[in-house]
């Protein structure tokens, strides 16, 4: 529920006209790349570009560093690091934090190597997380899309209406909600229940309702006509002319819900304490709260943090240029 | 065609619309009123009563908020979050230009663009963590690299002063690159003509940037902050995670504070009270930003 520094309670300007063609031309592909770099903004002149790449260089190495320093971390003996404080490389290598963190070290051997003993179950922590994410993606990206067709493609008395509340929804800070919802989670008998965690979003946002209709409202009538003097109604429509022109949106409104959804924590935290319901990002603070304020054991926690961190990674390898256009377009509605 | 007998059928078919109109629209108007309305009309209820989450509550008419008025830690909670805002905002903003600028005149590389969103696909959680760890006094890689530059150590998380730069600057890590492919995409929807008309015209680096790049991308910019400063305002999970509102409370943000006396002190009408006041406080922002906003567009056109 915490739309954390999120880029969608908030109300954005009219998608581009354009609306029609999403796919990777989602980031306005200017001629630019098409036609080489001869086409681009006149060059910078040598000595200005090697500053400029010695600039962005900069920010890669401050955007990597930091993940190198926590592999280094959880390849090391935890116990080892005080004393290999000023080295670059992990001290005294070990696979012993990441086999802690995944249950395969008996809990002499992690105590040894400075652990708690205290056990993480990632592979249910993890199995929870995707569980979670997939109800709200599928959730959420099936209903929020019905919805923006009825606001985009059908003419109802109320319509309108509606879809304003809707929008003035999105302004709505979530902990507003949250805190009531809370209580009616509760009152339903659904903490700590997947339910409980998943239902707030499942049915519908503000955002994704708005991004969808936005998309809609580009596609031509004339198709649309065509298919209902054919005899077909809204939903052999909808499923077979309007969702198939839309994969792409679907897409990337799937891809950000999911990374949404996979990356909260508050409201998770509040209702899903349960080891059984518990996902990644709420047992990773459970974690640091059990290791002793003194002495934490820092190459678990930092093989934890690695692991929990993979997930997202792995999905920008595979899915590179379709996350980055997303989030752009995102930005752009 | 008698225009009555057009309306008519229009009307007809609006109607025959209704009914499927609901079966699209129904589910999401079922999680609409049940998780967005039904709650934002509780939470303004509960802001008018005293509840300890378990027996009944009390109705207690504008108490709450008139204890507000007289609460610090309320007021110093706002600060913090100012703050917070303030530092998060300024540093993102500019570096996040200039990294899109970067970008835009060296390269669209995918991987590039890949490594600098990186961080923004990682969970608060998680980045918080790491930086716990990097800033850590005694073993932190942070303070390693002070030690080598021959600086003191600073005690990032630990300190009253230090606490609040620090976690804006976490975050400002991990946002930077996200914004910086908003502004980067805003860029490219600039026409390059205009870039070679000032090249003809002999326009030095920094005249283009401040005369034509900025102005043009004002629009963009203006979406992101407004984007950014509503986001911002809502910092939790890395207060969460790395100081739990310390040391000495210069930490506790807004949120923070409502979380608190919500979960740890039970007093739940207080903290609806303060989340109504936050709702306020935002709209008055989202609203004056969108105003600036149009302003600044109506001055290009």
């Amino acid at each position: 529920m915490s739309r954390t520094e999120a880029a969608d309670s908030v109300p954005a300007p009219e998608l581009a006209p354009n609306a029609g063609e999403l796919d990777e031309e989602i980031v306005p592909s200017s001629p630019v790349r098409r036609s080489g770099p001869a086409a681009r903004r006149p060059r910078l002149p040598s000595p200005g570009r090697a500053v400029a790449w010695l600039a962005l260089g900069l920010v890669l190495l401050l955007t990597l560093v930091p993940f190198y320093l926590v592999l280094r971390t959880g390849l090391s003996n935890s116990r080892a690091l005080p004393s290999h404080a000023d080295s670059l490389l992990p001290a005294e290598f070990t696979w012993g934090a990441f086999e802690r963190v995944l249950g395969l070290a008996d809990p002499e051997e992690a105590r040894a190597q400075g652990g708690s003993g205290a056990s993480l179950y990632f592979w249910v922590y993890l199995r929870n997380s995707v569980i979670v994410a997939t109800l709200v993606t599928v959730g959420q990206v099936a209903f929020s899309t019905m919805a923006a067709y009825a606001f985009a493609r059908l003419r109802w008395p109320g319509r309108d209406l509606v879809f304003f509340l809707f929008l003035t929804a999105m302004m709505i800070p979530p902990i507003f909600t949250m805190l009531p919802n809370f209580v009616l989670i509760k009152e339903l008998g659904l903490l700590n229940t997947f339910a409980g965690i998943v239902a707030p979003h499942f049915f519908m946002t503000p955002f994704a309702v708005f991004f969808m209709r936005q998309f809609f409202l580009g596609i031509s009538h004339e198709i649309e006509e065509a298919a209902r003097i054919d005899g077909a109604g809204h939903f052999r429509i909808f499923t077979r002319i309007i969702l198939p022109m839309s994969s792409a949106s679907l897409a990337t409104l799937a891809l950000l819900t999911y990374l949404q959804s996979w990356n909260e924590y508050l409201w998770p935290y509040l209702v899903g304490q349960d080891e059984n319901v518990r996902v990644l990002t709420v047992a990773l603070s459970v974690f640091r709260q059990q290791t002793p304020a003194g002495s934490p054991d820092w190459a678990g926690l930092m093989a934890a943090t690695t692991l929990a961190a993979l997930p997202m990674v792995l999905l920008l390898l595979v899915f590179g240029r379709r996350v980055i256009n997303s989030i752009q377009f995102s930005g752009l509605k | 065609m008698v225009p009555g007998n057009v309306n008519g059928r229009r009307r007809g078919r609006r109607r025959r619309e209704l009914g499927s109109a609901m079966v699209f629209v129904g589910p999401a108007l079922f999680g609409f009123l049940v998780f967005f309305v039904w709650p934002a009309l509780r939470g303004i209820w509960y802001s008018l009563t005293e509840w300890d989450l378990l027996g009944d509550a009390s109705f207690v008419g504008l108490d709450n908020y008139r204890a507000l008025l007289e609460d610090e830690v309320f007021w110093r909670s706002l600060g913090i979050t100012a703050e917070y805002v303030a530092i998060n905002i300024g540093l993102q903003t500019v570096l996040a230009l200039a990294v899109a600028v970067l970008l835009h005149r060296l390269t669209s590389s995918t991987v590039i663009r890949g490594i600098v969103l990186l961080p923004y696909l990682i969970p608060n959680v998680v980045v918080a963590l790491m930086f716990l760890w990097i800033l850590d006094f005694r073993l932190g890689f942070g303070n390693q690299v002070l030690d080598w530059a021959g600086a003191d150590r600073i005690p990032f998380l630990g300190s009253e002063t230090w606490a609040i730069p620090t976690i804006a600057g976490i975050n400002v890590w991990r946002h930077l690159g996200y914004t910086a492919l908003l502004v980067f995409a805003g860029l490219q929807t600039i026409p390059k003509d205009v870039y070679e008309a000032a090249a003809i015209d002999g326009a030095g680096e920094l005249r283009v940037f401040t005369r034509i790049t900025l102005p043009l991308l004002r629009p963009v910019l203006a979406m992101v902050l407004v984007m950014t400063v509503i986001g911002s305002f809502q910092i939790f999970d890395t207060v969460a995670v790395t100081t739990e509102g310390g040391p000495a409370d210069s930490t506790k943000v807004i949120y923070f504070y409502i979380f608190e006396k919500t979960f740890t002190q039970f007093e739940y009408g207080y903290a609806s009270a303060m989340s109504v006041v936050l709702m306020a406080l935002l709209a008055v922002i989202t609203l004056i930003q969108l105003r600036l906003m149009r302003a600044g567009e109506s001055d290009l056109a």
